[in-house]
């Protein structure tokens, strides 16, 4: 995988992670391009779309497009199962997760991309394992007292 | 769901972005966030040492801002500080965003490779893993000069723990990635392959990924994996649902785990060993005859999870190709797919029939498919699964369906999206004349291509059939006679003219006793075209005039009497005056015997390979840059999309733009205007586009002199009640104006030095951008416009090349010359022109692409 996006229906990037290394610049044209092109695509067409040198795999929940570009080789149907898996354990950890939830707790959204994928690759495929690291990560953050005493800017 | 409930939400960065939410506009967006960079700046510099959770806070939001799309260029210090701490959340943040906002400053990198190091010596499979994560994520070459030997001992160290080997498998998958020469894996490799045989499916499948990559460049270091890939596939494959637990997805069994593994087996061919061959084919029957049984769930995902490991199969079982009941299974069961009620399910079978389709076992297979995949090609909304279709109809032509296929494609193509055409148009010449047994069905497709989508019919495509034409005697009637006929049509394309006035001016005479296509006939039908083409096409037209006069003494007066007119002898272009002036002449001083000699039937051309099928081959892997071609898309957003193509000769150009409106809502009130330094005359543009549809505009352009700014093209127009303005770029660079000049080695020298004056050279060094090689820099040295000179250049490596740029008021001549350096990538490239800011000019285009 080279890269993962996430946006909102307005175009609004609420999440991003690049497997390989690319200029910033770079970067922000393959976003717009991204966004132009998934935003543009009609109902009932397939999920795939081919693009440059890659592959483009995306899918949409709710108010969200989630956006992988993967290499020639990948398998399609998969990739979007890993879209779905990370869907799954966003909304085990947030409980019926909505963008806001990404949004507030971009952070967090970040480190369950890390427990299941890792360089581009899927790293751990069983749930429960992973729900178990984020769990047990949680554990070692603060309680929400600690949490209500801290100061407020 | 309350946003900030979960464990540790900092609470000041929840209100931070609070306030960010709430910003009315984009100035007050940018005026919170610089006063929170201010606040954060000063806490940063500020006397007493901040605690911990303060800085990942501030560190936090630099995170948050920067992903915003504002630009930091601080905080490096802190987050780098963070991860010497030993609180997890604040390593975890400080980790993060080291690994987003990635620093080259040398000091900070050694810092942060110092604390990774202690995290990967700490024991703790926590620390461990946060540290592993960032050399992966960053996967610089100075954490892969520092890590990429540790990281395999710590994979293969018996005490470390399973998240770990994950993780440590990973890394140093993509470390390879990045810096493979610093990977040693050489003592590694037998451990590493027995990873295979890991009691942990976490673990199996790291490996498995990394050994995958690994087997890629090395395939004979990792051969002994391929025993291990089948038994563990084998048992996964024949496992009932329960046994393995969580890593059963949505019913399916390890899909992902499946699938790498058949990735892992593509690598090689299929087994020599027999019973390792036969437990394989076992495996992949299993899998054929599971797709065959009803489903374990209604759920998407039960479905794309199977048939991922399905697909995958497949494209294994088509590697291999040496198993025809496997291949015909696979073939079948793609079949089945081609009707499935899921878009994807279709896309994906069409395109992997088309790999099936050049297997000699499964080639007529596949065949019998082909009314469902022409029902596909008329009836697919989505036109990413036609062009699939289009694919697939092109990989299964063969002798015995080569009519239809082609009849299809050519009905597609009339109402083909545009950015497809030139591709549709390639492969139709391909097979029509691969495959034509019969030469006048082969015209016919051609003449058919120019009618219906004339625009994409390159040079390459009609001078094909004119040399076909001129080699075949019997067809040269035909196509005389076809060509004829298809001129009649009021508004016939110019290809078109071109083809038939350069056939007509070779085979006319095999008609010329039918008086319906008698010489004056034909010899008005032409030239009642004359005055809506272009130059070259005129300059073509008056060859075949001259023809005539040969084929055919009774017209001679009449045509002497156009050659003699002043819009031919005074013709503004010079080619066009000569022409008319020399066969003028030639028309009245030579006689009948010296005519006939000079205008002698075109001798069969030798046999060349088609440089169709090479210009197919390259359309598929062109990069989107202007200055060595000239069609393709220029813009594109949500609501437009503006493609062009475009063709030059001398000092004139011609370019169509296509505006395509995305939308399902009209355009109105659609205008354009160009501002240039350059002669632009535009025909007007159909102020109002459909939903949906492509309208088209031509521009004319004249070089008047030099220049350097590239002209740009203004659109207006109303979508939905606003008004849209967008401005583009026109890819008119000066060297479209040049033509190439061939010279001798004696002309070049002697031209090279009168261009000695050191404002007519300039001179650049530069590294090379992209690969260097040999025969793609001659490609874009030849796009460019120059001719290339062989045997000039004492070193064969280096490139020369001559062209003249033509502007309305000078021609200027160009002298090249292109050093390569391979072993330090580095190019020098001189220009020697008459005028400095040409050379100048010329230079600046001309490094860019290299």
């Amino acid at each position: 995988m080279r890269f993962l996006l996430l946006f909102s229906r307005q175009g609004r990037l609420r999440l991003q992670k690049w497997y390989t290394a690319i200029s910033e610049r770079e970067k922000k044209k393959i976003i717009r391009e991204m966004t132009t092109m998934v935003l543009a695509r009609q109902p009932r067409t397939c999920n795939f779309i081919q693009w440059k040198d890659m592959k483009i795999v995306y899918k949409r929940y709710a108010s969200l497009y989630f956006c992988l570009g993967v290499e020639h080789e990948e398998n399609e149907l998969l990739a979007l199962e890993i879209i779905h898996r990370y869907v799954e354990l966003l909304d085990k950890y947030f409980g019926n997760v909505c963008e806001l939830d990404i949004i507030f707790n971009f952070e967090k959204a970040y480190f369950i991309l890390d427990e299941f994928l890792m360089g581009g690759e899927i790293q751990e495929t069983s749930k429960q394992i992973v729900n178990r690291a984020i769990e047990s990560s949680d554990m070692l953050q603060e309680t929400m007292e600690e949490y209500m005493s801290k100061p407020a800017f | 769901m309350p946003a900030v409930s979960k464990g540790d939400g900092m609470r000041g960065l929840a209100v931070f972005i609070s306030d960010i939410r709430n910003c009315k506009s984009k100035e007050s967006e940018v005026k919170r966030i610089n006063k929170e960079l201010a606040n954060i700046r000063s806490k940063f510099k500020g006397d007493k040492a901040l605690d911990g959770y303060s800085k990942k806070k501030y560190v936090c939001k630099l995170l948050f801002i920067f992903l915003l799309g504002h630009d930091i260029d601080f905080g490096h210090m802190e987050a780098v500080n963070l991860l010497s701490s030993n609180k997890y959340t604040e390593k975890q943040i400080g980790y993060l965003f080291i690994s987003v906002l990635v620093n080259s400053n040398s000091d900070l990198i050694r810092l942060i490779n110092n604390a990774i190091k202690n995290d990967l010596a700490s024991r703790n499979s926590t620390f461990m893993n946060l540290a592993l994560h960032c050399i992966a994520n960053v996967g610089s070459r100075e954490m892969a000069e520092a890590f990429a030997s540790e990281i395999p001992r710590i994979l293969v160290a018996g005490d470390t723990m399973d998240s770990v080997k994950q993780s440590a498998a990973l890394c140093l998958l993509r470390l390879n990635r990045t810096s493979p020469d610093l990977v040693p894996m050489g003592e590694w490799t037998a451990r590493v392959v027995h990873l295979l045989n890991d009691q942990h499916l976490g673990v199996v499948t790291a490996a498995t990924s990394l050994i995958t990559t690994l087997a890629q460049k090395s395939p004979d270091d990792f051969k002994t994996s391929v025993s291990l890939a089948v038994a563990r596939l084998s048992r996964i494959v024949t496992s009932a649902s329960i046994d393995l637990q969580d890593y059963t997805y949505y019913f399916v069994a390890a899909p992902w785990l499946s699938v790498k593994l058949l990735r892992l087996l593509q690598c090689y061919p299929p087994p020599e060993d027999t019973s390792l061959r036969s437990r394989l084919t076992e495996c992949l029957e299993t899998i054929l005859n599971k797709a065959q049984e009803p489903p374990k769930s209604k759920k998407v995902q039960h479905s794309n999870a199977k048939n991922a490991v399905l697909f995958e199969a497949i494209a294994l079982i088509i590697h291999h190709d040496s198993e025809p009941n496997l291949l015909v299974r696979a073939c079948n069961q793609l079949g089945q797919f081609l009707q499935h009620r899921e878009t994807n399910l279709r896309y994906l079978a069409l395109e992997s029939m088309c790999t099936l389709a050049s297997s000699e076992f499964s080639h007529e297979a596949v065949k019998t498919h082909i009314e469902t995949v022409i029902n596909a090609l008329k009836t697919e909304r989505d036109v990413s699964v036609r062009q699939r279709a289009v694919d697939l109809l092109y990989a299964m032509c063969d002798r015995s369906n080569s009519k239809q296929i082609v009849a299809e494609m050519l009905s597609y193509l009339e109402t083909a999206d545009y950015s497809i055409r030139e591709e549709i148009v390639l492969k139709v010449a391909i097979l029509a004349e691969k495959y034509a047994v019969d030469y006048t069905w082969y015209v016919d497709t051609i003449l058919n291509l120019i009618r219906i989508a004339g625009d994409y019919v390159s040079e390459e495509v009609w001078y094909r059939v004119i040399q076909i034409v001129i080699n075949r005697d019997d067809v040269q009637g035909y196509a005389a006679k076809t060509v004829f006929e298809a001129l009649q049509a009021p508004a016939c394309h110019e290809n078109l003219v071109k083809v038939g006035g350069y056939i007509l001016g070779e085979f006319g005479n095999l008609i010329a006793g039918d008086p319906r296509s008698s010489p004056l006939v034909q010899f008005n039908l032409l030239h009642s075209k004359f005055h809506l083409c272009s130059v070259p096409t005129r300059a073509l037209l008056l060859s075949a005039y001259i023809k005539f006069i040969n084929l055919f003494p009774e017209v001679k007066g009449t045509i002497q009497d156009v050659l003699r007119s002043d819009s031919q002898l005074r013709n503004a272009d010079v080619e066009l005056q000569q022409r008319a002036v020399e066969y003028l002449r030639l028309s009245c001083i030579a006689s009948t015997d010296i005519l006939a000699t000079v205008l002698e039937e075109m001798p069969p051309f030798p046999e060349r390979e088609s440089s169709i099928l090479a210009k197919l081959k390259k359309k598929k892997g062109s990069s989107k840059l202007f200055v060595c071609k000239n069609n393709g898309i220029i813009y594109e957003n949500q609501l437009l999309q503006i493609g062009l193509k475009s063709e030059y000769r001398q000092n004139l150009g011609r370019m169509y733009v296509f505006y395509g409106n995305k939308t399902s809502t009209q355009f109105l009130s659609f205008s354009t205007s160009v501002t240039l330094q350059l002669n632009v005359q535009e025909k007007p543009v159909d102020p109002l586009i459909e939903a949906g549809a492509q309208v088209q505009q031509i521009l004319n352009i004249e070089c008047v002199s030099d220049f350097s700014d590239a002209p740009i093209l203004n659109i207006q127009f109303r979508y939905g009640g606003t008004l849209q303005n967008i401005a583009v770029k026109l890819p008119v660079m000066l060297n479209k104006f040049f033509q190439p000049t061939e010279m001798t080695s004696q002309d070049f020298f002697q031209r090279w030095k009168q261009l000695g004056a050191p404002q007519q050279e300039v001179q650049k060094i530069f590294k090379a951008k992209n690969q260097m090689d040999t025969d793609v820099s001659k490609a874009k040295l030849l796009g460019f416009g120059v001719a290339l000179l062989d045997g000039v250049d004492p070193n064969p490596a280096n490139f020369v090349g001559a062209g003249i740029i033509h502007t309305k008021t000078t021609q200027v001549g160009c002298l090249l010359r292109l050093e390569p350096n391979t072993q330090a990538q580095m190019y020098r490239l001189t220009l020697r022109t008459s005028k400095e800011s040409v050379s100048q000019r010329l230079v600046e285009l001309l490094s860019e692409q290299f």
